[in-house]
């Protein structure tokens, strides 16, 4: 099988192996990323994120039938936390999606944090690009929580929105803040349960406050997605703002930003592999580590040194 | 870093998953990455998340009913989509005359009622390719 050929061909299980090769660290995964990377770019990439049981996936489904209606292929990225006992991890995202299995239009990967957040960021949003390349129309990303590190993941979306839901109590203090950064959508799910309105009215009033959503104010949409309802109108609003986002110029300009941290990224990462294997894993180094311990030497110095060697 | 993904599946009718659960998490203690996908599924649903998530294991369960249909169905549309060395291994109420078919269609293997997790555990460590 030639992977990327036959992914470029609508192979299913290509894109099968593609994503496999990536998030295993294969030795093909960066022959088969450069190849395909000049069939990418095409797809309209939106974040899902939120707290736990806030009913993403469910929605996720929703929006994905509802682009399948009018004509959108979708491909779906859904991450589960790895259980940090066991290494091992239920990935239950997939079970709210079922039904849509058997139609050609949509591809489901569902994958596992391990370990490192930082590493899956870059192993997500190659997911992404391999889904981009077999032709998805629109790719969308599910993640839980509005830590840092799934902001990080976020960050590969054109468009994010945050699903909130009534009774989180203190817990959406936490999450205001993480909602002002990345939120370009704010959706409240479960609007079957007691508290919507107060909730819809904290969310608007956080909105009042801050003074960047000048040209964009994110929608609250209201959402039960455990019914289908409402999410129509939340297509609308990612339309709504992808149309905001191509007219002002500034889907070129999140674009060319993400281009940059993700190649910093990977030289960082490529930069830290070859100090931590040829500096930091050798017996000279220890011996170093002795003689500042003993102070003879002086860690400046030894930076200096090794930094200046390094970059020669 | 290469993790085992494991597939947990019931197709058919019948409704309950606790037992389906159960597997489910003593396969995630045991640090097999777990896709578990619900009740009530046909044979065609499951081919296709055990070949979106690239599965090496895919693992059926079935209280009642129609094993001796679902679970060679289960193996024929892997094949059917390309899908190799997939390591295929069912559970349920399975009277012991049907296991010998089960294991000529493609089944790895069968626990029936009251096998300890940990055998599976075992099973799929010494047999996943
Ligand atoms: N009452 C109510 N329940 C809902 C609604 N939407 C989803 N649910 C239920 O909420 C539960 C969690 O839904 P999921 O879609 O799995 O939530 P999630 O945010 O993806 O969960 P994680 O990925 O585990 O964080 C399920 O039992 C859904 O049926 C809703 O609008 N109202
Ligand atoms: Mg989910």
């Amino acid at each position: 099988m030639n992977i990327v050929e036959d992914l470029l061909n609508h192979s299913r299980l290509a894109l099968a192996k593609g994503i496999t090769a990536v998030e295993n660290e294969y030795d093909n995964a960066v022959e088969i990323m450069t190849k395909i990377y000049p069939h990418t770019g095409n797809a309209y990439v939106i974040g899902i994120t939120g707290p736990p049981g806030a009913g993403k996936s469910t929605m996720t489904d929703g929006i994905a039938k509802e682009y399948r209606k009018r004509g959108k292929t979708v491909g779906i990225v859904a991450i589960d936390p790895t259980s940090p006992y066991s290494g091992g991890a239920i990935l239950g995202d997939r079970i709210r999606m079922m039904d849509l299995m058997g139609d050609d239009g949509i591809f489901i990967r569902s994958m596992a944090t391990r370990g490192s957040l930082g590493g899956l960021s870059q192993k997500a949003g190659d997911a992404v690009k391999l889904m981009d390349a077999f032709g998805m129309d629109v790719i969308i990303v599910e993640t839980v929580g509005v830590g840092q590190s799934e902001v990080d993941i976020v960050k590969t979306a054109d468009t994010t929105m945050v699903v909130v839901i009534p009774g989180m109590g203190d817990d959406i203090q936490a999450i205001k803040a993480g909602i002002l950064e990345i939120g370009d959508l704010i959706t409240i799910n479960k609007a079957d349960r007691e508290g919507t309105d107060k909730l819809n009215i904290e969310m608007e009033m956080m909105l009042e406050l801050n003074p960047e959503h000048v040209q964009w104010r994110p929608p609250i949409n209201r959402t039960i997605a455990s019914r289908g309802e409402g999410i129509e109108e939340v297509v609308n609003s990612i339309e709504e703002h992808h149309k905001y986002l191509v007219d002002s110029g500034k889907l070129a300009e999140i674009r060319k930003k993400r281009i940059k941290s993700e190649i910093t990224d990977m030289i960082n990462v490529r930069v830290n592999r070859y100090i931590d294997k040829n500096v930091v894993r050798t017996p000279d180094f220890e011996k170093t580590v002795t003689k500042l311990q003993s102070r003879e030497l002086d860690p400046y110095s030894v930076v200096d040194g090794i930094v200046g060697k390094v970059l020669k | 870093m290469a993790n085992v993904k494991v597939l947990v599946a019931k197709p058919g009718l019948d409704g309950h998953d606790r037992g389906a659960k159960v597997v489910a998490r003593a396969l995630r203690d045991a640090g097999f990455e777990v896709i578990y996908t619900g009740i009530r599924l046909t044979p065609e649903q499951i081919a296709e998340a055990a070949l979106q998530d690239d599965v090496n294991v895919v693992a059926l369960s079935l209280l009642s009913g129609a094993h001796n249909t679902l679970f060679p169905k289960v193996v024929e549309l892997l094949k059917a989509k390309g899908m190799k060395n997939v390591l295929v291994i069912g559970g349920g109420v399975i009277p012991e005359a049907d296991i010998p078919g089960l294991k000529a269609a493609g089944i790895k293997e069968v626990f029936t009622p009251g096998t300890p997790t940990t055998k599976v555990v075992e099973f799929i460590k010494a047999n996943v390719k």
